[in-house]
């Protein structure tokens, strides 16, 4: 025989409250926006799914969307094994170590759109020390005008903040893998290649996964940097899928289709964490005996 | 499968002046099972790495069947080491954990798989060689380390630390058990770091111990026992351990606090050539009750008698020293005080905790 206790809906009613009223409510305040045409303050008209359909449509949202994924596909392919790789390069303990850390870890120190002027400086043909330095050197280098420099000045730029926060956690993640496995691959005549393959990559999998999710969802939400640098600009060249939806919600007032974009957005990377978490947790081992 | 000579062999950490392990020499026999025994922080796994090769010691030179490996890598010198903790690599199944030190030395894959078949049989692990290594419980990676140490045909030597520390007690029989039905199948050098007496015991030929960076005594699990070789030896080996009692030579006799028990003149003799304070020790196990007035007996007063299920302990107040006695299960005791004698041969004397009769 069950007893039924209703004072447990007490117990769970602070974190219910707390949970409406930082995530759902508003969740569903834009739902709402989604759904219909707000023409004035009493003014409103239930249009369906018919903001999706003219979101979905629009080319100009597509072309974000592409350059947002490959921004993202190459934040993550140059961040990862470079922050893997600085981590593997550092030294493992002593002063040296504690300097090297706090090096590394400076640009994470720094915010989002003071990060943006600093690189918007350095990045200047004139005055600046790496666009001067690069006009110099004969290259034409002008990220105001030209969309490739200015694609890739947010790159670098991205990689120069982030990749400290790979290698951090990579550091720490090497540091927790026992001596004695480092001594059984000597015994057993493993390759330095061997060992990163067969000990450190598989251990480093459960810090990488979360550098991963971490770098994937900032950088799909990247805003700051580039509005900073280069306004989006040249043309739409930096524009990423952020900035379009700001442009639409506080630029031009089209509540409706933002908010229905706004949805599509938290949906995508939903999806892509749920992926890439699946994937790796399938990819390395599970603690689970099989039978 | 080699003997291993320790020539002069020491070892002092960087920046630290004290010797983790005294300068020594010994030898190993070829096909020996040996067990380094001592409490924590002896030097006992120093050793042990310094034999594998993942220390270069400071002085002195390492032989493996007269060939100084002392400078040699690990992955040169054909040792196999089994730690603590099992070591398996996670992403592999069972059988490439197995083939991993083969296929790292670049040996054609037919003879890999009948090498890793073979070894898998004598461990009992056949049936799990397609499995994921990482699901397996810890006797079974244990196992794993093990294999991937016995799978090299040249292997020198397998040295355990301490590798039965994460194992169910009832599983750590079963596997001390069939690790010496390897020994004997195998004929090869064993190393087994411990500080568990009835392991290294029940392990080994030899039992060495270790203390303070130094090898006290090497010898049978017997030599140990009944002639402990020093003072550490005899209250570390056995439970309880040996009876240590400070005392002087009189003449015929040893005088201890307020008593004297009379010793052979040959003994007497040998004990004069000593200088410095004597300690007698006997362990309780070979001391008896005697009959009131017999000679060669000690006088004490009785503490308490414990029941140890197949045995009782006595323990006795001696002077100002307290002494434990072994006696058969069915003893009785009348009354507060008690005689106590001595077996003269198992009677040990020690100087500068030494054994020197």
């Amino acid at each position: 025989m069950k007893t039924y206790n209703n004072k447990a809906w007490l117990l769970v009613l602070p974190v219910v409250l707390c949970v409406a009223s930082s995530a759902i409510v508003p969740l569903m305040t834009v739902v709402n926006y989604s759904v219909q045409d707000i023409l004035g303050p009493d003014q409103k008209v239930f249009v369906g799914t018919e903001w999706f359909k003219l979101v979905m449509r629009d080319p100009e949202l597509h072309e974000a969307l592409g350059r947002q994924i490959l921004f993202s596909a190459a934040v993550l392919a140059i961040e990862i094994p470079l922050g893997i790789l600085l981590a593997l390069a550092l030294p493992a303990q002593g002063w040296r170590s504690s300097l090297a850390l706090v090096l590394l870890a400076m640009p994470l120190l720094i915010p989002q759109n003071v990060v943006g002027t600093i690189w918007q400086i350095y990045g200047r043909g004139d005055i600046g020390l790496a666009g001067a330095a690069l006009n110099g050197l004969g290259f034409d280098y002008n990220y105001t005008g030209d969309s490739m420099d200015a694609w890739l000045t947010v790159l670098v730029m991205d990689v120069w903040h982030w990749t400290p926060l790979i290698a951090l956690l990579a550091f720490a993640g090497l540091r927790a893998i026992p001596e004695a496995y480092y001594q059984a691959a000597r015994i057993d005549g493993a390759s330095r290649l061997a060992v990163f393959r067969f000990i450190q990559l598989p251990k480093l999998r459960g810090v990488l996964l979360i550098g991963l999710l971490l770098r994937f969802m900032d950088s799909f939400m990247i805003y700051t940097e580039p509005f900073v640098l280069t306004g989006g600009g040249p043309g739409n060249a930096t524009t990423f899928l952020s900035q379009y939806l700001t442009q639409k919600a506080v630029g031009q007032f089209d509540l409706g289709p933002a908010a229905a974009f706004s949805l599509i957005y938290f949906l995508i990377i939903l999806l892509a964490c749920f992926v890439f978490y699946s994937l790796l947790q399938n990819a390395g081992p599970t603690e689970k005996a099989e039978h | 499968m080699a003997s291993i000579e320790l020539n002069g062999l020491g070892h002092r950490y960087p920046g630290s002046s004290d010797y983790a392990l005294q300068p020594q020499t010994m030898h190993w026999e070829d096909g020996g099972a040996y067990a380094l025994l001592g409490p924590s922080g002896c030097g006992k796994t120093t050793l042990l790495n310094i034999i594998s090769g993942l220390l270069i010691p400071s002085e002195g030179r390492v032989l493996f069947d007269g060939r100084d490996v002392t400078t040699l890598p690990t992955e040169q010198r054909n040792i196999a080491q089994v730690f603590q903790f099992p070591v398996i690599y996670d992403t592999m199944t069972v059988f490439d954990n197995l083939a991993f030190p083969l296929r790292n030395r670049k040996l054609p894959e037919s003879e890999v798989r009948s090498r890793v078949a073979e070894i898998a049989e004598i461990l009992d692990l056949s049936s799990e060689l397609k499995r994921r290594a990482s699901g397996l419980s810890a006797e079974d990676k244990q196992r794993i380390s093990l294999g991937r140490g016995l799978v090299r045909k040249d292997v020198a030597a397998v040295l355990f630390d301490e590798p039965l520390t994460v194992i169910d007690p009832h599983v750590k029989w079963l596997l001390r058990r069939q690790l010496k039905r390897i020994h004997h199948q195998l004929k090869l050098s064993l190393i087994y770091v411990t500080h568990d007496q009835i392991e290294a015991l029940t392990f080994a030929d030899q039992v060495v111990v270790m203390y303070q960076g130094q090898v006290v005594q090497m010898g049978t699990p017997q030599d140990l026992f009944e002639a402990p070789a020093h003072t550490f030896v005899g209250h570390f080996i056995g439970s309880p351990g040996m009876n240590l009692l400070p005392c002087e030579l009189n003449g015929d006799s040893i005088r201890v606090g307020e008593q004297s028990l009379a010793i052979p003149p040959a003994l007497a003799q040998q004990l004069a050539q000593v200088s410095g304070p004597l300690t007698l020790g006997v362990r309780p196990e070979f001391v008896r009750c005697a009959a009131e007035g017999e000679l060669a007996s000690l006088h004490a007063r009785v503490l308490r008698l414990e029941d140890l299920g197949t045995s009782k302990l006595l323990t006795v107040q001696l002077g100002a020293h307290q002494l434990k006695v072994k006696l058969g299960e069915h003893a009785e005791l009348l009354g507060e005080q008690v005689q106590l004698a001595l077996q003269p041969e198992h009677t040990m004397f020690y100087a500068a905790e030494r054994r020197v009769a």
